[in-house]
């Protein structure tokens, strides 16, 4: 294994945790969207997020790219193998992101409703399957020797990944309600917080059953001589603990931003527990543990990760100063009118 | 039905549909940026209120090309896994490219254009859609330059790689980043992609303008539309069309076989002829009623009639592109570009007589032709890209050998119906808030003749 390969490994892992955290927020206040109960907190939840998903979703883009380039089988083996699963992330982001737009396009109720129900569930969707697959790369799958996938959409549904799913889901709910009491004002905000506090029940305990599922399953893979290894994703998922915590009380004091930072610490750290229990595998195969696709075996040509390394090294910084930027100018909490 | 089949099918319908909407936003993109910028210059209300109005028809199809964006972005791995495994190496760098350098760039001042008026200053929206434009004529470098490495693959070498368990694939590897990025067609690709996107952006507000003044809606409005868009659309039109024969040159040059598709040449030889029109028969091996200037191929591959050229029947069968089809798309792309250079030209020679929006006949022509550049566009990835068949990296790899074994044809079936499905109604609604946001028009102000021109 080389340095350029490690170094493509974090640089997707970034890409992957860059995309929970900003569309995680997104796909939390759609999580939310029909739990407002009036019309112009609906609005107010759409007009909160309106300027940055397209933004945010764009590292999803990205991160997709990029694991095509440095890591084309591993690319080409999930997203295949996945087939039916990724056809219905596809089928939430086309609403959801038609939704944002053309929703309050016509001045009619059920044309709103419409579109607030493809926004909500639009948003559901990918929560959840996100969840179950990246449950599902913890776990291993059954590749045959080209590294095809071969036992079918529903060995995807299996009890652990499932449950990584409802994870996913309370996750990104969860960072969703502190977003929402953070960018409003009022009522509504009081209200995000209290949704936030039941949440984060929830998802400490989804988070913690599916821990131990992992730790049972023996899903923190061994890397050849480093005895440390396996103590790095339990240091990462104590940490998500910590900064978990640290979300909920600011949240008790009202401290909008700081739960909000906060839960974006727990979602990089959950995501990271993700990635080094797995390495030094990429996709571990099940039926056969030679026929894995690792760090090492899978990735591009030295010169490809080291012309990608050079584009990275100019591009991301333009991506977190355009990032930045554009939520300096949104700053501003979004009033909720009076309906 | 095989897998390959359906698969095939998924693609080309998929990435026809997203292709409806980038060539417009490109081309809107322009236009939106030159009415800010008059704006910024003169203070001239009336291009004020031109921008905002093309802002919101520039939105309502911006979204539909984002959502089926992100859907080709997923395709290859779902689909072609065969493919990406053999390419990715290469294939994958601009897709990440076009992520890192247009897309975040594009989404971000999107934002400012559509929710930040009242959040910036006058000269930072003025910018902001700069860089929209600026976005959206990137985002169609990078994919460009993937799609012209597969029909002209530079700057690379094959190996044999051997997997962890002992199978042995081919796959392709880079050799030279630039040579690969700078492949032969990409620069003239892309430049006639950007020319044929400016079409669709410059035709389309000449064509729905002069729509508005014959139904009697918004007529000084669309009357100032209608003027800004008629030089450039003739300018586009013509460089379209002259890089196109270039374009041309190249793919005689990398692709003899598809070429001589497109011009429906069987026989290899010197004083090759060019068919204007005739029907390939590919049984036969020979063109049913066709209409020819004998030695033209032979003169624009090179320079003289006395220039052999290679024929169809040169090829073995199963290394040829689908004839008809190729020679078909072709064709109409070739007639349509006539056709608006006549109708731009036509435009031009009645503006410099102050005479653009005075005639019926002409609001007609202006108008129906609005439909027509998207399909231009359309038939013209079609003869580029069935064109390159039965190859999908020329000479490389078969696109039979592409696709994804883990998925079976049912499967492709089912998504199928539901992109059919689902994009069938964003048509529907894409065309019926287009349709309600010209009904509607600008915002009203107070102006007199004069401060059109
Ligand atoms: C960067 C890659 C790329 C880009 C920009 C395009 N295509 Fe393409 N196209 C492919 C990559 C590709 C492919 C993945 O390589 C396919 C799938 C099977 C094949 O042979 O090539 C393909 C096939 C394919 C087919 C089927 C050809 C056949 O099977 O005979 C059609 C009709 C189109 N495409 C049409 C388009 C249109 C209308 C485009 C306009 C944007 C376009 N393609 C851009
Ligand atoms: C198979 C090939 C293609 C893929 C994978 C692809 C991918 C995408 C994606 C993911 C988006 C959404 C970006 C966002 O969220 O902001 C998008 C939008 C866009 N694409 Fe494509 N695309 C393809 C073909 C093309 C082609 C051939 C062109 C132009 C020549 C093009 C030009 C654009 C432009 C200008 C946008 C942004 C604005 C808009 O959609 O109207 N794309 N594409
Ligand atoms: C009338 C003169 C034109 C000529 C000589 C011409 C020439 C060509 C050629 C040779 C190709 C195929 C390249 C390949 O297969 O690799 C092509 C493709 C294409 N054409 Fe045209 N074209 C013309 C007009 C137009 C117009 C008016 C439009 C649209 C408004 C258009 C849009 C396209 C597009 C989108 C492609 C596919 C992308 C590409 O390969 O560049 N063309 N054109």
């Amino acid at each position: 294994m080389t340095a350029l390969q490690v170094t493509w490994f974090l640089l997707i892992g970034i890409l992957i945790i860059g995309y929970a955290i900003l569309d995680g927020f997104d796909l939390g206040v759609g999580f939310w969207h029909l739990f407002a109960k009036k019309k112009s907190e609906r609005s107010a939840f759409i007009h909160s997020i309106e300027p940055f998903w397209d933004g945010n979703e764009v590292w999803l883009l990205t991160g997709g790219g990029a694991l095509f380039a440095a890591f084309p089988p591993v690319y080409a083996s999930v997203f295949s193998g996945f087939y039916l699963a990724m056809m219905l992330v596809l089928l939430g982001l086309i609403f959801r992101a038609v939704a944002i737009e053309y929703r309050d396009k016509v001045d009619s109720p059920a044309w709103t409703r419409a579109w607030d129900i493809a926004f909500a569930v639009g948003s559901v969707l990918p929560s959840i399957l996100y969840g179950v697959a990246i449950g599902n790369v913890v776990r291993g799958l059954e590749l045959n020797a080209l590294g095809d996938y071969t036992a079918g959409f529903f060995a995807l549904l299996n009890p652990f990944s499932l449950l990584c799913g409802l994870v996913g889901l309370s996750m990104f709910a969860l960072h969703g309600a502190f977003y929402l009491s953070m960018k409003l004002d009022g009522e509504i905000a009081a209200e995000a917080r209290g949704w936030a506090t039941k949440t984060w029940y929830v998802f400490l305990v989804l988070f913690m059953v599916a821990v131990t599922m992992g730790l049972r399953g023996g899903y923190i893979r061994a890397w050849d001589g480093v005895d440390f290894k396996r103590f790095i994703p339990m240091a990462t998922i104590l940490l998500a603990l910590v900064s978990n915590s640290i979300a909920f009380m600011f949240n008790k004091k009202e401290k909008g931003k700081g739960a909000f930072i906060a839960s974006s610490c727990t979602i990089a750290f959950v995501m990271l527990s993700v990635a080094t229990a797995v390495f030094p595998y990429m996709v571990f195969c099940t039926n056969d543990e030679a026929w894995s696709l690792t760090v090492s075996n899978s990735s591009s040509s030295p010169l490809t990760l080291f012309s990608m390394l050079i584009i990275a090294l100019i591009g991301m910084p333009i991506v977190l100063g355009y990032t930045w930027f554009i939520h300096h100018i949104f700053r501003a909490k979004v009033k909720v009118h009076k309906d | 039905m095989d897998a390959v089949l359906l698969a095939r099918i998924q693609f080309g319908l998929t990435i026809g549909f997203h292709y409806i909407f980038p060539p417009m936003t490109i081309g809107l993109g322009w236009m939106i940026f030159h009415y800010n910028n008059r704006y910024q210059e003169n203070g001239n209300e009336l291009y004020h209120q031109l921008a905002k109005f093309w802002t919101r028809i520039f939105a309502i199809t911006f979204i539909i090309g984002v959502a089926t964006g992100i859907t080709m972005e997923f395709q290859f791995g779902t689909n072609w896994a065969n493919y990406s495994r053999f390419v990715g190496d290469i294939f994958g760098a601009p897709l990440a490219a076009e992520g890192v350098f247009a897309f975040f760039l594009e989404s971000s001042f999107l934002g400012i254009l559509l929710y930040g008026r009242k959040h910036v200053s006058q000269r930072m929206y003025w910018f902001s859609s700069l860089m929209v434009a600026c976005g959206a004529t990137l985002s169609a470098f990078w994919i460009v330059v993937a799609n012209s490495w597969q029909q002209t693959p530079a700057g690379y070498e094959i190996i044999e790689k051997t997997l962890a368990s002992g199978e042995i694939v081919r796959q392709a590897q880079l050799t030279n980043f630039w040579e690969a990025v700078f492949n032969p067609s990409t620069l003239l690709r892309y430049s006639h992609v950007i020319m044929s996107a400016l079409c669709v952006g410059t035709f389309f507000v000449l064509g729905t303008s002069a729509w508005q003044i014959l139904k009697g809606r918004h007529v000084e409005f669309a009357r100032a539309s209608m003027r800004s868009a008629v030089v450039p659309a003739f300018a586009v039109i013509m460089l379209t069309m002259v890089v196109g024969h270039h374009h041309g040159h190249q793919v005689s040059q990398t692709q003899p076989a598809k070429l001589a598709a497109f011009e429906g040449l069987w026989e290899t030889g010197p004083n090759a002829p060019l068919m204007l029109l005739g029907f390939p028969n590919e049984k036969e091996e020979k063109n049913d009623f066709a209409i020819q200037i004998p030695g033209m191929v032979s003169l624009f591959v090179g320079g003289s009639f006395d220039t052999e050229v290679q024929g169809l029947k040169d090829f073995a069968p199963e290394d040829r592109p689908p004839v008809a089809v190729s020679f078909w798309s072709f064709h109409l792309m070739f007639y349509l570009g006539m056709w608006f250079a006549l109708v731009s030209f036509v435009g031009v020679i009645l503006w410099l007589k102050k005479k653009l929006t005075s005639y019926k006949w002409y609001l007609w022509a202006a108008t129906l032709t609005v439909p027509l550049p998207f399909v231009a566009n359309e038939v013209g990835w079609i003869a580029a890209e069935v064109g390159r068949q039965p190859w999908v990296v020329y000479n490389e790899l078969r696109t039979s050998h592409a696709v994804s074994a883990s998925v079976s044809a049912g499967e492709i079936l089912a998504s199928m119906i539901m992109f059919g499905l689902i994009y069938t109604l964003l048509f529907c609604l894409w065309i019926f808030l287009l349709k309600k946001q010209f009904h509607k028009g600008p915002d009203p102000i107070e102006m007199t003749e004069g401060e059109v021109a």
